[in-house]
């Protein structure tokens, strides 16, 4: 039970670090400091739609890219509508673009969610690595979908040219849109967090333990793992639909497979299956590129020596080492 | 849409089939032996093709850079294997996942590194440059057609090393019980490492290879890796002769399912949407191969007795 409540007083802790962070940033008049905890707090909602397959129930995808590229795409398709004032459809009923971030998550989340449903239908029909290199494929070839459908930019991606809105904040401020995208993944965590104590948390958990206990208690592991996969994709999804009116752009790269890697690191840098892990990853990972970018552009090479010393030396990742190791490991 | 065309084609798929094999007999043997999966794969085939590009340049002899991509290549696999991948035999995938990914980072910058950023260019041996003219008179560059045999001529090499030598026999037994041909007294590690070494010294071999028809430049190996996952999935994990036909069946598959859907699309519809639609479709038909294969075999076409 201690290394339980060190990890809750550090969670509580990381969470308002990042929240402290763009604060001091923004009074210090520092608008990119904002901007990279913004993308920081982006990177680490897609590690911890990750999380929730991989770390709770033992999926290991390498195709969240997929879906990270997908709620991107549905943000960036439907706000150039929006900005060209071309209806999406005409038949068989209206249907027109839009800049309401509301509206644009519900379908990103929806988006991703559906194709989650199809992708993890097919792929968890295998284990192990036939699932890993399966989730790969399919995200590879939603990737090469991208690069070569023409009508939405193709290869060179798709620019949206200001920043979608979202009722009652300024989101072409920088501290607004960080806070926004704050409250976003606070409150998956928390959605995260009493899942994992409810049944159904405790179900994938199980499932990723000991499967034949799981249907001998006469749940279905196959329709276990598949919501997990689909609630996964769907955070993921939404994560990509944050990037993209980050940068406002998209492009396939956000569906590469260097991506799948990277959401993975964020995981594996934090500690996986901890609540926090892919916040403390991907605030890492983003800190890493901007030090470490900033002197060597060979930065990626320190990147790799650095995550092949933590899988090969420092299991448990970062939560690992400052909590003690998870429970059930 | 002519014959000639058709048959050129065909020759382009089973050539593409052919580099596939190469690439997924490695990972297959290496994935069969030691259950590991390899991403670092993808940067042995590059380093294959910098190696032969680089030393081809410096010597003008293309044999011997492709003498010196073997040898690179294995060397490379075997002190990687020593050095990081021997610590991942008892992990479980997601560490070896990881590890590897990270291999791959390392490779591509330390590459650009020691190369630079630019592609480098790889001629083929003067007298296979030229078309040479298939039965029937359809010309078909021979450089083209002596990769197709030099990948079916190792093809058929491996199949025997697998099945008539001592080597062969240790691996095959290692596929099937690891801790039990450790107790007769075979040196495991030693194996291990061969193995690695020798899927290693196969991606190189292709990534040379393939380094005289396109480019070769940083990141050449990752779509190559991925279309061997696929392979893989499709023939069966630790199976050779599954890895081979599944690899005919998707390179001839994808290069003409890019000739024909097109074609096809564009008696319904526009002839330049048609080339947009068809293109993009095409891309995406080996994947909905392997979707289909794992719909009605899950574990793959032909299934390893493991």
């Amino acid at each position: 039970m201690r290394d339980l409540v060190t990890e809750h007083r550090l969670n509580i802790v990381l969470a308002l670090v990042l929240l402290a962070g763009p604060l001091v940033a923004h009074a210090a008049d520092e608008p990119f400091m904002v901007t990279l905890a913004t993308r920081a707090a982006i990177l680490a909602l897609a590690g911890v739609g990750l999380n929730i397959a991989l770390g709770l129930g033992g999926l290991v995808s390498f195709g969240h890219a997929a879906f990270f590229g997908l709620g991107g795409y549905a943000v960036g398709i439907l706000a150039s509508h929006h900005q060209n004032y071309e209806p999406l459809m005409t038949w068989p009923f209206l249907v027109n673009g839009t800049n309401q971030m509301l509206i644009l998550w519900l379908v990103a989340v929806l988006v991703s969610g559906l194709a989650a449903l199809v992708i993890g239908a097919l792929s968890l029909r295998t284990s192990g690595v036939y699932f890993i290199m399966i989730t790969l494929a399919f995200a590879q070839m939603l990737y090469f979908f991208a690069i070569s459908w023409p009508a939405y930019g193709g290869e060179d991606g798709l620019s949206i040219y200001v920043r979608n809105a979202f009722p009652g904040i300024n989101t072409l401020r920088p501290l607004d849109f960080f806070l926004l995208c704050y409250a976003v993944l606070m409150v998956v965590l928390v959605a995260q967090w009493r899942m994992t104590g409810a049944r159904f948390g405790t179900a994938l958990q199980a499932v990723r333990q000991n499967e034949g206990r799981v249907a001998a208690l006469g749940l279905s592991p196959y329709r276990i793992r598949l919501a997990a996969f689909v609630i996964s994709g769907m955070v993921t999804g939404l994560a990509g639909a944050l990037y993209v009116d980050l940068n406002r752009f998209v492009s396939p790269s956000m569906m590469s497979w260097h991506l799948s890697g990277e959401i993975m690191v964020f995981i594996i840098l934090g500690g996986v299956a901890r609540l926090f892990g892919p916040v403390v990853g991907a605030c890492l990972f983003v800190l890493f590129e901007h030090v470490f970018g900033s002197f060597t552009e060979h930065w990626q090479f320190f990147l790799g020596a650095a995550l092949l010393a933590v899988v090969l030396f420092a299991r448990g990742g970062f939560i690992g080492v400052v909590a003690g190791r998870a429970r059930h490991d | 849409m002519t014959v000639a065309l058709f048959l050129e084609q065909m020759l382009n798929g089973l050539q593409l089939g052919v580099m596939l094999f190469l690439m997924a007999a490695g990972l297959t043997l290496i994935f069969g032996v030691m259950g590991l999966i390899n991403l670092a794969h993808g940067s042995l085939f590059m380093v294959g093709g910098f190696v032969c590009a680089a030393v081809a340049a410096w010597s003008g002899s293309f044999w011997l850079g492709l003498i010196a991509s073997l040898a690179a290549a294995a060397a490379l696999g075997a002190l990687v294997e020593i050095v990081v991948i021997r610590r991942l035999y008892d992990r479980d995938h997601l560490d070896q996942v990881l590890a590897t990914f990270a291999l791959v980072l390392m490779f591509s910058e330390g590459v650009r590194f020691v190369f630079g950023s630019f592609p480098l260019y790889l001629d083929p041996p003067a007298f296979l440059s030229g078309p040479v003219t298939l039965p029937g008179g359809l010309p078909y560059p021979a450089y083209r057609l002596a990769i197709i045999i030099a990948g079916l001529a190792v093809a058929a090499g491996l199949g025997l090393l697998i099945s008539r030598t001592r080597l062969g026999m240790q691996i095959r037994a290692g596929e099937s019980d690891r801790e039990m041909i450790a107790a007769l007294g075979v040196d495991i590690r030693f194996l291990y490492t061969v193995v690695f070494a020798l899927g290693a010294a196969l991606a190189g071999f292709a990534g040379a290879l393939v380094g005289a028809i396109q480019s070769v430049q940083i990141g050449m190996g990752e779509p190559v890796l991925i279309l061997a996952f696929v392979v893989i999935v499709i023939g069966g994990i630790g199976s050779i002769r599954g890895a081979l036909i599944a690899a005919l069946l998707v390179g001839v598959v994808d290069t003409m399912g890019r000739l024909l859907l097109p074609m096809l699309l564009s008696n319904v519809m526009h002839a330049s949407n048609a080339a947009g639609v068809g293109s993009a479709l095409a891309s995406m038909l080996i994947y909905l191969l392997m979707a289909a294969v794992l719909v009605f075999k899950p574990k793959g076409l032909f299934p390893a007795n493991a």
